[in-house]
């Protein structure tokens, strides 16, 4: 199972890399929010995958019963997911503040800040 | 420079502190003579860095000492000299800082006995003559020849770092009489070639060795008595005496000896050469300092006890007459204003003291006898004649090169004083004061009286400095006028008569060197091309790297995961064998095909709400497989998130265009393929970390700790909100900076053009 999750893992991350090549910044976000998600899977699938047992200790007990899912990887995609989002929320605030800004969403056209050298023409 | 009130003032204690700094140390070192001379090796010793093995330690040998006496000594006639040459000039306390600075880290230099610390006083020595050399910093020369003179002795510098780096690895130590014990083994060392590679590049840069001796001639842009001091004495000697220093422990080797020969040699005499080609006094001489260095390279490439001593007796010669004649050509440019050969003339008379000095110091350049040029010169040629690298080949190249010298010596200091005037000079000639005079005066005297009494050198500094380069003062050869009839004699003889058939046709060989000069490739130039194409690369690499085009550095990126991921695979043989798909169901293979399809799609649509649809396809198909593997609290995380995401897209999309042009249609195959590559790696880097075994020490430890200790039964919320509480509070802090941050983004949104009003703009632009 772990190997389908591994190709799935690679078409996410061959989609968000298609995606955020695009002249197009609001693409740029679709692709930073595949390869989130991407990375979440990555984390939690290197994490060995166990099917429907969550990691809970039983009542009465001091330790799990035999094996039950990784926590740890769990834990790390759990803050990933929050940190992923708020980066994804600010990015996608910024592109809106570019474009009532600059009037484009054409990253080759933002260009304040390096401007086209005179001597490349 | 006109008398003007301000330099009859003077410079007050600024000047006079330093010239008593460095006669006291000059009569402190003179306390350690007896002590060497009769053979004692004096150690001190600090700890400095004692985790990296780095100490403060200092070695006072025959070898040092010398250096030592002559920097401190040339030193006191220096500054003694300046406090007149730059009297009330205004920037004199800085000039009087820098040269004092410099003096003392160059006395760090030759008596350090640790590696580190000399690099640390050798690039001590490079800053301050930097400044030294800029201190005329108003004029684009003396910034140029500043800034040259730092690069050049700077990137040897860092070639000579990395080599004494290598040399305190193969030494296990970095203590100069440490490794120095262990020369055998050092040049038996796979190493030895790298490390000597490396140490020469610092030395031949720092001492001016063909091809890096460009910067030297036009280091004269510094202040005369800078020049003397540094350029005659001191810094271009640093890397003579490093060579010196690493002698008993590198030389020996085919290649120690015939690049020390090869480099040496020529730079002599194409130094000599070009020295007779130079008019201004100061130029010609800045060549003859050349020359003399490529002498003393040549010599240390040698093993003999000739060779020894010639090296330590010329060491010390051309230090007196050098830095006299320095001196002697700021009394001149002082007293008439100028410094051009062909104008000066008849000076003897209205400068009497400064055409003695000048004498006595050129004749002793030229060799004659009773100076202790000749007793120098008498023994280059003995040493020559036992050189292990072809004595016909050293032999040749001495010859030519002192007989320029003689002819140099003649154009510097007797023709100016004893010929009639070329021109009109700026100023009417007048004598020094005596403060200027008594540095080259006693430099001047003391080449003779070493010459007439050669014992006082003898057994104090000449025998010592042998026993540092050879281990033992047995080896140093008799200092003396009259050796008898012999080779040596005879071929002094022929010198002094080339020497004064070039001196009687230099006007006319000046001219012919002139043109020969404009033909043959000009180093200087090249200087300026190689910074010009430094900064052509840089500026090409910068466009290149940095072409301000968002989708380049997200390409470099990726292309750089795909190499360094793939590449690192494919390299180390480290593909993954073909996954186990046999324990994949139905169910969990239909979310895999879900998500796939969700995201092929979102990348491909070029309608934003299917492309909305799909990024929520992806999302929840994500979440779907959280809840599949026991994973409950990451899936309502992400479903949270992932309806968050869709709302906020949503949100935004009212306000913004399609995603592309009315009619276009967004594909890109390039892109596409990259996208692929790198999915494939990702692919394939997941596998191979699939294959390798699962450590769980860490998730044991939560398992069994997070009842009994954290007093929850949650493991994942334990490890959150317990064990690593501190990241979750990272965590959180980065979602409230996220959120401030997007609020004053569209705060600020609200008070400029509205997005209605921008797209006006934008059609504005468009027509």
């Amino acid at each position: 199972m772990e190997a389908l999750l591994a190709i799935t893992i690679g078409v996410l991350v061959a989609a968000s890399v298609y995606l955020m090549l695009a002249r197009n910044v609001l693409r740029f976000i679709f692709g930073l929010v595949l390869i989130s998600n991407a990375a979440n899977l990555t984390i939690f699938t290197a994490g060995r995958l166990t099917e429907g047992k969550p990691p809970l200790v039983p009542e009465g007990l001091d330790a799990p019963v035999g094996t039950v899912a990784n926590a740890l990887p769990q834990a790390l995609v759990l803050t990933a997911i929050v940190i992923g989002f708020g980066l994804f929320a600010f990015a996608l605030v910024l592109v809106f503040r570019a474009y009532t800004s600059l009037g484009t969403l054409n990253s080759d056209e933002m260009r304040v800040a390096e401007p086209r050298e005179d001597a490349r023409t | 420079m006109s008398e003007t009130a301000a330099q009859a003032k003077g410079n007050g204690l600024v000047g006079l502190a330093p010239v008593g700094l460095a006669a006291g140390l000059f009569v402190w070192f003179l306390g350690f003579l007896p002590a060497v001379s009769a053979g004692e090796v004096l150690r001190l010793q600090w700890d400095w860095v004692p985790s990296l093995g780095i100490s403060l330690s200092f070695l006072v040998d025959g070898l040092s000492l010398t250096f030592a006496l002559l920097i401190s000594g040339i030193g006191a006639l220096v500054f003694l000299y300046s406090n007149t040459y730059l009297a009330g000039h205004p920037q004199f306390a800085r000039f009087a800082l820098f040269l004092a600075g410099f003096m003392l880290s160059m006395l760090g230099l030759v008596l350090a006995d640790n590696l580190i610390a000399l690099f640390v006083f050798w690039e001590l020595t490079t800053i301050t003559s930097y400044l030294l050399i800029g201190f005329g910093h108003e004029t684009y020369k003396g910034r140029r020849s500043a800034l040259q003179a730092l690069f050049v002795t700077g990137a040897g510098a860092l070639a000579l770092l990395a080599g004494f780096i290598l040399l305190g690895m193969v030494a296990g130590s970095f203590e100069l009489s440490v490794i120095l014990a262990q020369g055998d083994a050092l040049k038996a060392h796979a190493l030895y070639l790298p490390i000597l590679i490396l140490i020469l590049a610092g030395t031949f840069t720092k001492s001016a060795q063909f091809p890096f001796h460009f910067w030297l001639p036009n280091a004269m842009a510094a202040p005369t008595p800078v020049s003397a001091f540094l350029h005659s004495a001191t810094m271009v000697k640093a890397g003579v005496y490093l060579m010196a220093r690493l002698h008993p422990g590198f030389a020996g080797t085919d290649v120690w000896m015939w690049t020390l020969t090869i480099a040496g040699g020529f730079t002599a005499v194409f130094a000599s050469v070009l020295a007779l080609r130079q008019s201004d006094l100061k130029q010609a001489l800045a060549y003859t300092t050349l020359m003399a260095l490529g002498t003393l390279t040549l010599f240390l490439g040698q093993e003999s006890g000739y060779a020894m001593t010639a090296f330590a007796t010329f060491l010390i010669v051309h230090s007196l007459y050098k830095a006299g004649l320095f001196l002697v050509v700021g009394c001149i440019d002082h007293g008439t204003g100028t410094r051009e050969a062909d104008i000066l003339g008849g000076l003897a008379r209205a400068m009497p003291f400064t055409a003695l000095a000048a004498a006595l110091a050129s004749l002793s350049m030229a060799g004659f006898p009773p100076f202790l040029g000749f007793i120098g010169k008498e023994l280059l040629y003995a040493g020559a004649l036992e050189a292990g690298s072809g004595p016909a080949l050293v032999v040749g190249a001495l010859v030519i090169a002192n007989a320029l010298m003689l002819a140099v010596a003649g154009v510097v200091a007797f023709r100016p004083f004893w010929r009639p005037a070329g021109g009109a000079m700026p100023h009417t000639p007048h004598e020094a004061p005596w403060q200027m005079l008594a540095g080259p005066v006693i430099l001047a005297v003391l080449g003779v009286v070493f010459g007439v009494f050669p014992a006082l050198l003898q057994d104090t500094l000449i025998a010592p400095t042998v026993a540092s380069l050879l281990g033992s003062a047995e080896d140093a050869k008799d200092l003396k006028l009259w050796a008898g009839v012999n080779m040596p004699l005879i071929l002094s003889i022929a010198t002094v008569a080339l020497g004064l058939a070039i001196y009687l046709g230099h006007v006319r060989l000046r001219a012919a060197l002139a043109r020969a000069e404009l033909a043959a490739p000009n180093f200087d130039n090249g200087w300026d091309r190689f910074l010009e194409g430094l900064k052509g690369l840089a500026a090409w690499q910068t466009r290149v790297l940095q072409s301000g085009e968002l989708r380049i550095y997200i390409l470099v990126t990726f292309l750089t995961v795909l190499v360094g991921l793939g590449g690192t695979m494919l390299a180390r043989d480290a593909l993954p064998g073909l996954p186990d798909m046999s324990s994949v169901t139905w169910k969990n293979l239909a979310l895999a095909v879900l998500i796939m399809a969700g995201a092929v799609m979102a990348a491909l649509t070029g309608s934003r709400i299917t492309a909305m649809a799909s990024l929520g396809v992806v999302g929840i198909g994500v979440a779907m497989i959280f809840i599949v593997f026991g994973a409950p609290d990451v899936a309502i995380t992400q479903l949270l998130v992932e309806t968050l995401v869709v709302v906020l897209v949503a949100v935004a999309l009212l306000r913004l265009p399609a995603l592309d042009p009315a009619g276009t249609r967004d594909w890109r195959p390039r892109d596409a393929l990259l996208g692929l590559a790198v999915g494939a790696v990702v692919t394939l880097t997941l596998l191979a970390v699939l294959e390798v075994p699962m450590d769980r020490r860490l998730t044991d430890y939560f398992e069994v700790t997070s009842w009994p200790e954290a007093f929850g039964r949650n493991i994942v919320n334990v490890i959150l909100v317990d064990f690593r509480a501190l990241d979750t509070f990272g965590e959180i802090a980065v979602v409230v900076i996220a959120a401030l941050a997007a609020y004053a983004l569209l705060r600020t949104t609200d008070q400029g053009p509205t997005g209605r009003s921008s797209r006006t703009r934008k059609g504005e632009d468009a027509s």
